[in-house]
């Protein structure tokens, strides 16, 4: 569904990115974890188009996403809940949710979307009326998440879901992916929770400084030496 | 007390289109970062437009709304799709540099092919005003004031309610954001100067039947439409509306219980009183 082949990317003089390969089958969960600046939301960025292309090539349903512009991506169905969720703070939740179908080819499915979206965050239709810059962050993880499934996406790219969460809003967030996932949305996402997403995940790579070093099933991930050392402490 | 309540209503009327000078002024801001300095150029243009339409076919300023306000905003939308678009992501110095630029040569412009030559434009009611409860009310400014109001009020439905208008207010929270929704941030941008012309060019509209009418006449507009918008908040479209109508109560109420040569000074005396008080304006949010 998703393939990056030797994606190479940089911001000025700061190379990020070596030479990236991952791909992405229908109906995965696919998790990229590293630390902190290994370049992991770089990737999604990239899928994105909202910074300029890098070298190496990203394929979407076969699509050469080289020369569209974001709004394009997403209108193929490739959606991103971004990093730090990014919530229209002027806006009420109904309105960010709104702004989540704004393409003219999700609007008819507006307002079956928001229900579901209502039913997976029972939390959001409570406050529909309620300003997203007011809302706690865990509140405004949900309505992120919720706004990007309102574009009918047919693969979701989840930027640090996670962070900043209280431990068991954490866990409740990686139930929901994995439900929405269930659902049938295709998930790639990106993590520093090494531990819940690879138990989460069908498939993982483990991305250092702009480099895929490990890849495999979340399984495996979890048992292997490297991954424990580097990432769980164990 | 009739005096006060002269000067307070006279405020309100005169503050209504400096409020939709600042407005026009605030949107560009809020979804583009650019400070438009070309601002009262547009409003000059409105203006003269406005004068053509009544000198050759005879058609009545606030009739004219219906030509001139589309033509700006086509103006407004040309100049950002094939100019403006292309500084947005550049310095902010450059910024300003382009958008002087373009205010100059569209005064120099119109200088070519009208001559520095003040114009009036004299309406059968020009100069008429009504008597209500002791207050003399001037009747342009009353139809001025009405206009203005209608469009504000046009102007909040479509960006509360209609999708485009809310992707032009995500456009403004959130440009990444924004285009990770779909939304064509760059088209957002055309329409948002495109609105921003228009309203500068129907409150120059508004402004024809009462003021002198000359090339130069945008310099003071743009600097009045900066503060208004700095007063409101940069980008708070409630914030522009109440800062225009605040200037306009104290230039009226300061011409009476000061004097008219310092009206000014009041104005921007209180303009620096509120931002040592409010840095981020009256109803802005300050970045952190």
């Amino acid at each position: 569904m998703l393939e990056i082949s030797r994606l190479q990317f940089a911001y000025g003089d700061l190379q990020v990115l070596w030479g990236v390969d991952l791909s992405v089958q229908q109906g995965e969960i696919v998790t990229v974890v590293g630390a902190n600046g290994a370049g992991k939301s770089t990737i999604l960025r990239n899928c994105s188009r909202l910074v300029k292309a890098g070298t190496g090539a990203i394929t979407f349903q076969g699509e050469d996403l080289a020369g569209l512009q974001s709004h394009e991506v997403v209108a193929r169905g490739l959606v991103q809940v971004p990093e730090a969720r990014r919530i229209f703070p002027e806006m009420t939740v109904v309105e960010n949710l709104r702004m989540g179908s704004y393409l003219p080819a999700t609007r008819p499915d507006r307002q079956r979307n928001m229900d579901r979206v209502f039913s997976l965050f029972p939390r959001l239709g409570e406050r529909r009326k309620q300003l997203g810059g007011t809302m706690s962050g865990g509140e405004q993880q949900m309505l992120a998440i919720g706004r990007g499934l309102m574009a009918n996406p047919k693969l979701l790219l989840l930027d640090e879901p996670s962070l900043g969460l209280s431990p068991l809003f954490v866990k409740n967030i990686f139930e929901i992916i994995k439900q929405i996932n269930a659902q049938g949305t295709t998930i790639l996402l990106v993590e520093q929770n090494v531990y819940q997403s690879l138990h989460i995940s069908h498939r993982a790579y483990v991305l250092e400084t702009g480099r895929v070093v490990l890849s495999g099933t979340g399984p495996e991930l979890l048992e292997n030496a490297h991954v424990k050392k580097a990432f769980l402490g164990i | 007390m009739i005096v006060f309540f002269q000067s307070l209503i006279s405020g309100i009327l005169v503050g209504g289109i400096y409020a939709l000078i600042g407005i026009g002024l605030t949107i560009i801001f809020g979804v583009m970062r650019v400070i438009n300095f070309a601002h009262g150029d547009l409003l000059m243009l409105g203006m003269y437009a406005t004068w053509l339409l009544f000198k050759y076919l005879g058609l009545d300023p606030y009739v004219a709304l219906v030509v001139t306000m589309p033509l700006l905003f086509l103006w407004g939308a040309l100049l950002q799709k094939v100019i403006i678009n292309r500084v947005l992501g550049a310095l902010p110095q450059n910024q300003i540099l382009l958008t002087i630029g373009l205010g100059l040569i569209m005064s120099n412009s119109v200088m070519l092919l009208f001559t520095s030559d003040y114009r009036i434009l004299t309406t059968s009611y020009s100069s008429s005003s009504f008597s209500l409860l002791g207050i003399s009310i001037s009747q342009p400014l009353l139809y001025s004031f009405l206009v203005t109001v209608a469009i504000t009020g046009v102007l909040f439905w479509f960006l509360q309610t209609t999708d485009t208008g809310q992707a032009i207010r995500a456009t403004a929270q959130d440009r990444d954001a924004a285009q990770l929704m779909g939304i064509n941030v760059k088209r957002m941008s055309v329409l948002a100067f495109g609105l921003g012309t228009a309203l500068a060019g129907t409150a120059g509209a508004l402004l024809a039947p009462t003021y002198y009418i000359f090339p130069q006449v945008g310099g003071p507009f743009t600097l009045k439409a900066f503060v208004v918008v700095v007063l409101g908040g940069m980008g708070s479209i409630v914030g522009a509306t109440l800062g225009g109508v605040l200037i306009g109560v104290t230039e009226s109420m300061a011409a009476v219980y000061v004097g008219s040569g310092l009206k000014e000074l009041v104005v921007y005396v209180l303009f620096l009183l509120i931002l040592l008080f409010r840095p981020a304006g009256l109803l802005g949010k300050s970045r952190a």
